[in-house]
C-alpha cells in the first residue's frame, strides 16, 4: 500500500523548483557515511487484501470475548456496551484530531474533555479532575508524587490489595527520585490492617497512602477509617477506584480522599489486551495546581459566548519544563471520550443498574463455587464483583482452566501467575455482561473435575 | 516606567528601601510586559529565610512562567496575599498594588549591589 | 454554526433512558445484605438522563465543531499529522485484538504476542538497535523509561551517585528536561550554535564525569539534521555518558539513516508520529523504546520473547530489570495499528515517507520563504522554523496569524516553539499531502502574509469564521470554571 499522493512527475518538479537534482541531495546533511546503502530488513509490501488477511489470520489465534465468556477481571473489564457508543466515539473529527492547541477549532474534544472532567468529579465526589493519563497504574503513580511534593515527605503507603502491577508501577516511579514505597500489610479478612497503618504512620514520614476500592482481591476496604488514620498522620489520603462500583460504592471525596484515581476502561473501553487504558485523576481544590497533565476550562470569545480552551498550562512540561508537575504530554484523549460517552448513554440509572447486576450475579457465583468441596473463601470480608478463592491442592487448576477453554470460558484468575506468594488463590470476576447460563456451565465444569 | 526611587535587579525585580531594614520587592514594569497577563502568583511563606539570588517566588501568565529571585537576603515578613485572589494587580499596578514581599534585610549593603534606574533602563533598552 | 452548544449535563428529564440493562436472571438480594451499608454511596448520583438520540446528536455536534485529519490539512510541527490509514482501524477493530483480556493464558494470545514480536523486530531494525519494550504509552513515558534504563545501567556500574546531569540543548522539547527530573537528574542545557545545531565546544564544557546522558532529537526541532552527530556521540561516549534519541522527528530518517549507526544507546519512536497510529484528541499514542546490548537487562518486564517452535512468551524473570511503568504490556490497540502500517508499506514504502516527507518541507519553505524570516536558512528535513519577526513590527503577531490560517480552513502550525526562535512557526507537512495542498497552503500564507502589510487588523481579529471567536485565555487561568455544576436549587418556603 501507499499513501504518498506525490506522483514522480510532482517529485521531479518540486526538486527542480529547489534546484536539486535528486532527492538524496536533500539529506546531504547526514554524513555519507551514515546513510542506508541497503532497503531496511523488513517484509515486503503488501495490498489491501493481502494485509486485512494476514491480520484476521493473526487475530483468528486469539480467544476473543466475543467468543468466550470471561470470567477475568483483575483491572480490566469486560461489560457490556451500547452500540451508541463507538458510533459516535469514533468519528474521525475525534480520532484523527491531535491535542486540541488550537481551541477555536477544536471545541468538540476541548468540550467533551470538560465534561469529562465534571463526569469524574461527580463519581469521585471530588472539587477537580485532569484529562487523563495512560491508565490506573499511572495515575496512582502521578498520585504518589502530588502527595510527595504537596506534603515534603519522602515515603508513600500502599496497601497490600493495591493491585500488584499498580505497585510495582509506583515502584518504578518512586525510586529514582530515592523516595520510599512501603507496603502495609493485609488481614485474614481481606482488608488492610490497621493496626499496621497506625504503627506504620508513626514518625510521620509517609506523604501518603494509596488503598484500593474494592481491592485487588475483590475485598472492600474500610476506606474511611483509613483516610482518617492518614489523616491524622498528616499525609494525603489517596483512593484507587473503579468507577463502574461509583454507581452503588460511597463515592471517595464521601469519606476523606484528597485525591482519587482508578483504572476507566471500563467506562465503554474494550479490554484490548490490556491497552490503550484510561488512568483519570481527581483532587480536592487546594491539589489543583499539583495535579499532572492538561486540563480544560470554560470562557469566553470576544463575543462573550461560552467555548473551552486548555488552561493551567504553566504546570506543564512544555512552559515549566524540569519544574512541570509531570513530563505526560501525551494522554488517554480518546479513552476518555469513550468514557464520557458511556456515562452519558448508562445515565445515573444504567450505572447503578450495571454495578448491581455485577455484585449480584458475582455473589451467586460464589454461592454457588464455594458450595464445591475444595473450594473455600480466600477472605471473609465483604466483596464487590470479584472474589478470590483458595483452591484445594489436589485440584488442579491448570487442568480446569483448559477445560474451560474448550467449553469457551476464560478464568478465572489464577493469581500464582501474578506473584509466586499467592499461588493456590484464584480470582473470579463477574460483571453485567455474564450470563446465569454462563456461569452455571462454569461451576459444572468446575464441579467435574 | 522605572521609578528613581527603587533599585532593580538584573532578573528585573524593583527593590524599595524602607524604614527598619526592611525591603519592599516585586517585578518591573518590563518583566509584567514580557510575561503577559498574570493569572497566578505562587507566594513565599511568611517568616521564610531567604538568600540573595534565591528563587523565592513564582509569577505565572497564560504562556509563561517566570521565578521570581531575591534581590537581597534576609527574611520574609510580609507577603501581599491579595494577589491570590487578584493576580491581575502586577499587570495594573507592578510598584504598588503589585508588590509581592516585604524582607527583613540581614545586610543592608546588599542593595548597592542592585542597579538604579537609568542602569536598568539601559539594560532594559538592550533586551 | 456560530452558536453555543449545551453540555450533556444541561437538558434532559428525569426518568429519561439511553442504555437500560437487562434485569438480574439470578435471585436478587438487597444490596444491604451483601454490602455493608458503611460501603454504600449515601449521596445521589448526579449523571445526565438523555434519550439515545439527544447523546448521538449531542457528540455528533462535538465532532462537528472539530478540526483533524480527516477533515483537512493540519502543518502542526513536531507533531507529524499525517493521514491515518482506514485498514489499520479495521484491524484494531477485529475481535481477536480489540476483544482479549490480557490476563488471558498465553496459549490463547499467541497471534497478539507474535504480532508485538515482530513489530518489536521492525522497530529495532529501522532503529539499528536490538532490543525494544513496547510498554511506554506515549513519546514521554518513552523518555521516562529510557532515562530510567540509563540510570540503572549506571547504578549497575556504581556511577549512579556521580552521574547526575542530563544535557539537554536549548530547542529540545520540554518533555525531556521533564522526564530527566522526574529521574532525580539535574538539566544542564547546551545552546545552539549559528546553524542550529548543538555548539560542540560548549557539549566539550559540559560533558564530563557528571554526565548521566544526552538527549537529543535528530532532526532537532529546527527540523535541521545535525551533522556533528558522530562527533556528538563520540564526546560524550567517552566521557561516560549515554545518548537518548527523541523520536518525535524520526519521519525524517525512517529508511535513510538508523539512530543506532549514529551512536545513540537508547530510541523511542511515537508511534502516533512516525508510524501513523492517530492521536485521537490528544492520546493514546505508544512509545516503544529501542536499546543498545548494554542496556537490555534493565528493560521494563515482560518482554514478548520467542519461545521454542514458534510460540511466543512473556518473559518476567528478568533480575535486573528497572521494574514496570504501566500496568499490563503496552498500548496494544495502537501497536496493532503501526504493525498494519509497516507492513502495508514495507522498507521501500518506508524510505519513500521519509524521501517525501523532506521533500515537501522543503518545497513549502522555498514557496515561503521571501514572505517570512528564515532564521535557519538550509535545507530542512521533514519540517522547517520560520520567524514571524518581520510582521510582528506592523503589530501582527504569530498568533494572529495562526488564527487568521484557521479562517482558510488550515489547521495551524505549531507556533512559539522552539523557544529559541522569536515569533516562531514551525510547519510540518508531511508526506501525505498532495501538491495541491501544499501550494494552496502556502496561498493562504503569503496571503496573510499580505494582510499583515495591508489590513493588520484584519489578522488581529481572527479568526472569523470559526464556531467560537478568539477565546480568552487570561479569563480561563484567572476565573477557573473545570467542570459544570447545577444550578443552586431555589430554596423552598
Amino acid at each position: 500500500m501507499r499513501f504518498v499522493p506525490t506522483t514522480e512527475a510532482e517529485k521531479r518538479e518540486m526538486l527542480a523548483s529547489l534546484g536539486a537534482a535528486s532527492i538524496e541531495e536533500l539529506f546531504a546533511d547526514i554524513p555519507a557515511g551514515l546513510r542506508l546503502k541497503d532497503e531496511l530488513d523488513l517484509p515486503p509490501a503488501m495490498y489491501e487484501s493481502e494485509l486485512t488477511a494476514h491480520l484476521r489470520s493473526l487475530a483468528g489465534r486469539n480467544a476473543d470475548l466475543e467468543n468466550y465468556a470471561c470470567f477475568m477481571g483483575g483491572g480490566v473489564y469486560d461489560r457490556l456496551v451500547p452500540a451508541a457508543l463507538s458510533a459516535v466515539a469514533s468519528r474521525a473529527e475525534f480520532v484523527t484530531a491531535y491535542t486540541p492547541y488550537q481551541a477555536e477549532i477544536s471545541q468538540g474534544v476541548l468540550q467533551a474533555i470538560y465534561e469529562y472532567q465534571t463526569f469524574i468529579c461527580q463519581l469521585t465526589g471530588l472539587d477537580v479532575a485532569n484529562a487523563s493519563v495512560y491508565d490506573g497504574a499511572t495515575a496512582c503513580a502521578e498520585a504518589a508524587l502530588m502527595a510527595v511534593a504537596h506534603t515534603g515527605r519522602r515515603a508513600v503507603l500502599v496497601t497490600e490489595g493495591l493491585h500488584p502491577e499498580y505497585r510495582r508501577v509506583v515502584e518504578t516511579y518512586l525510586r529514582p527520585q530515592g523516595l520510599e514505597l512501603i507496603t502495609v500489610p493485609q488481614r485474614e479478612d481481606g482488608q488492610a490492617d490497621m493496626a499496621a497503618l497506625e504503627a506504620l504512620s508513626v514518625g510521620k514520614k509517609a506523604a501518603g497512602l494509596i488503598a484500593q476500592q474494592p481491592n485487588f482481591f475483590g475485598c472492600l476496604e474500610p476506606m474511611a477509617a483509613l483516610a482518617q488514620t492518614m489523616h491524622e498522620a498528616g499525609g494525603l489520603f489517596i483512593a484507587c477506584v473503579e468507577p463502574v462500583s461509583l454507581g452503588i460504592l460511597a463515592s471517595p471525596g464521601s469519606y476523606g480522599a484528597d485525591i482519587a484515581v482508578g483504572e476507566g476502561q471500563s467506562l465503554g473501553n474494550p479490554v484490548s489486551f490490556g491497552g490503550p487504558l484510561l488512568g483519570f485523576m481527581a483532587a480536592k481544590q487546594d491539589l489543583l495546581r499539583r495535579l499532572p497533565g492538561r486540563i480544560v476550562g470554560a470562557t469566553v470569545d470576544k463575543d462573550g459566548r461560552r467555548g473551552f480552551v486548555l488552561t493551567l498550562q504553566a504546570r506543564e512540561q512544555h512552559i515549566r519544563r524540569e519544574k512541570a508537575s509531570s513530563n505526560i504530554c501525551s494522554n488517554q484523549a480518546l479513552n476518555a471520550l469513550y468514557a464520557a460517552v458511556y456515562l452519558a448513554l448508562a445515565g445515573k440509572e444504567g450505572l447503578k443498574e450495571a454495578a448491581n447486576l455485577s455484585v449480584q450475579k458475582a455473589h451467586y457465583l460464589y454461592k454457588r463455587l464455594t458450595a464445591l468441596p475444595g473450594w473455600r473463601p480466600a477472605f471473609s470480608g465483604p466483596f464487590f464483583n470479584e472474589f478470590c478463592l483458595a483452591v484445594d491442592e489436589r485440584i488442579d487448576w491448570e487442568q480446569i482452566e483448559r477445560r474451560l477453554l474448550e467449553q469457551k470460558i476464560i478464568g478465572g484468575l489464577p493469581l500464582g501467575r501474578l506473584e509466586r506468594k499467592y499461588e493456590g488463590l484464584v480470582l473470579f470476576c463477574v460483571t453485567e455482561a455474564r450470563t446465569r447460563a454462563e456461569m452455571d456451565r462454569l461451576v459444572e465444569i468446575v464441579a467435574a473435575m | 516606567m522605572y521609578p528613581e526611587n527603587l533599585k532593580y535587579s538584573k532578573e528585573h525585580e524593583w527593590v524599595m528601601a524602607e524604614a527598619g531594614n526592611r525591603a519592599r520587592i516585586g517585578i518591573t514594569f518590563f518583566a509584567q510586559k514580557e510575561l503577559g497577563d498574570v493569572v497566578f502568583v505562587e507566594l513565599p511563606e511568611e517568616g521564610a529565610e531567604v538568600a540573595a539570588g534565591d528563587g523565592f517566588a513564582v509569577v505565572e501568565s497564560v504562556k509563561a512562567v517566570s521565578d521570581i529571585y531575591a534581590p537581597v537576603s534576609g527574611r520574609v515578613v510580609e507577603v501581599n496575599q491579595a494577589l491570590n485572589d487578584n493576580p491581575e494587580r502586577i499587570n495594573e499596578d507592578p510598584y504598588g498594588e503589585g508588590w509581592i514581599a516585604v524582607i527583613e534585610m540581614t545586610d543592608a549593603a546588599e542593595l548597592d549591589d542592585l542597579l538604579n534606574s537609568d542602569d536598568y533602563a539601559a539594560l532594559v533598552a538592550e533586551a | 454554526m456560530q452558536k453555543e452548544m449545551s453540555l450533556i449535563f444541561e437538558g434532559g428529564a428525569p426518568g429519561r433512558r439511553a442504555f437500560v440493562l437487562p434485569p438480574a436472571d439470578v435471585p436478587e438480594e438487597p444490596l444491604e445484605r451483601l454490602i455493608p451499608a458503611e460501603h454504600l454511596r449515601q449521596e445521589e448520583l448526579s449523571l445526565p438522563e438523555q434519550a439515545e438520540v439527544d447523546v448521538v446528536r449531542h457528540y455528533t455536534n462535538l465532532s462537528r465543531r472539530n478540526f483533524a485529519v480527516d477533515v483537512g490539512f493540519y502543518p502542526l510541527g513536531s507533531c507529524t499529522m499525517k493521514y491515518n490509514p482506514k485498514v489499520n482501524e479495521m484491524a484494531a477493530s477485529l475481535p481477536g485484538f480489540a476483544k482479549v483480556h490480557p490476563y488471558q493464558p498465553e496459549e490463547t494470545v499467541q497471534g497478539a504476542l507474535e504480532l508485538m514480536y515482530n513489530l518489536g523486530q521492525y522497530l529495532c531494525r529501522i532503529a539499528g538497535l536490538n532490543h525494544v519494550s513496547l510498554q511506554p504509552a506515549a513519546g514521554a513515558h518513552g523518555e521516562l523509561t529510557g532515562l530510567l534504563l540509563i540510570k540503572a545501567y549506571h547504578m549497575d556500574r556504581g556511577e549512579d551517585e556521580q552521574r547526575r546531569e542530563v544535557i539537554i540543548p536549548d530547542s529540545a522539547h520540554g518533555t525531556n528536561p521533564a522526564s530527566a527530573a522526574m529521574c532525580g537528574y539535574k538539566v544542564v542545557t547546551v545552546r545552539s550554535d549559528e546553524r542550529g545545531g548543538m555548539d560542540l565546544a560548549e557539549l566539550r564544557k559540559v560533558a564530563g564525569p557528571k554526565t548521566a546522558a544526552l538527549m537529543l532529537t535528530n532532526p532537532n526541532t529546527l527540523g535541521l539534521f545535525d551533522e556533528n552527530i558522530t562527533e556528538i556521540a563520540a564526546i560524550v561516549h567517552e566521557a561516560g555518558g549515554l545518548l537518548y534519541y527523541d523520536g518525535a522527528n524520526a519521519n525524517a530518517v525512517v529508511g535513510i539513516a538508523k539512530p543506532g549507526d549514529m551512536g545513540f544507546d537508547v530510541v523511542h519512536f511515537n508511534l502516533h508520529k512516525t508510524f501513523s497510529t492517530p492521536h485521537g484528541g490528544g492520546g493514546p499514542g505508544a512509545g516503544p523504546v529501542c536499546v543498545c546490548d548494554k542496556l537490555a537487562p534493565f528493560l521494563p518486564v515482560p518482554v514478548v520473547v520467542a519461545a521454542e517452535e514458534g510460540r511466543y512468551k512473556l518473559d518476567y524473570d528478568r533480575p535486573k530489570s528497572i521494574g514496570q511503568v504501566k500496568s499490563f504490556y503496552g498500548n496494544f490497540g495502537v501497536l496493532v495499528r503501526a504493525y498494519a502500517y509497516i507492513r502495508a508499506l514495507g522498507a521501500s514504502g518506508l524510505r519513500e515517507v521519509a524521501e517525501t516527507a523532506v521533500l515537501h518541507a522543503n518545497y513549502l519553505m522555498r514557496k515561503l520563504a521571501p514572505y517570512f524570516d528564515l532564521p535557519y536558512d538550509r535545507p530542512c528535513k521533514h519540517e522547517f522554523v520560520l520567524s514571524g519577526k518581520r510582521q510582528k513590527s506592523r503589530g501582527v503577531r504569530t498568533l494572529d496569524m495562526a488564527k487568521r490560517l484557521l479562517d482558510y480552513g488550515f489547521h495551524a502550525p505549531t507556533v512559539y516553539f522552539p523557544l529559541i526562535v522569536d515569533e516562531a512557526i514551525m510547519i510540518e507537512p508531511t508526506e501525505t499531502e498532495s501538491k495541491e495542498t501544499l501550494d494552496a497552503f502556502a496561498a493562504a500564507m503569503i496571503a496573510i502574509a499580505d494582510e499583515a502589510e495591508k489590513d493588520p487588523e484584519l489578522v488581529k481579529s481572527a479568526p472569523l469564521t470559526t464556531v467560537v471567536k478568539r477565546l480568552d485565555e487570561t479569563r480561563a487561568a484567572r476565573q477557573l470554571d473545570l467542570r459544570w455544576r447545577p444550578a443552586p436549587a431555589a430554596k423552598s418556603g
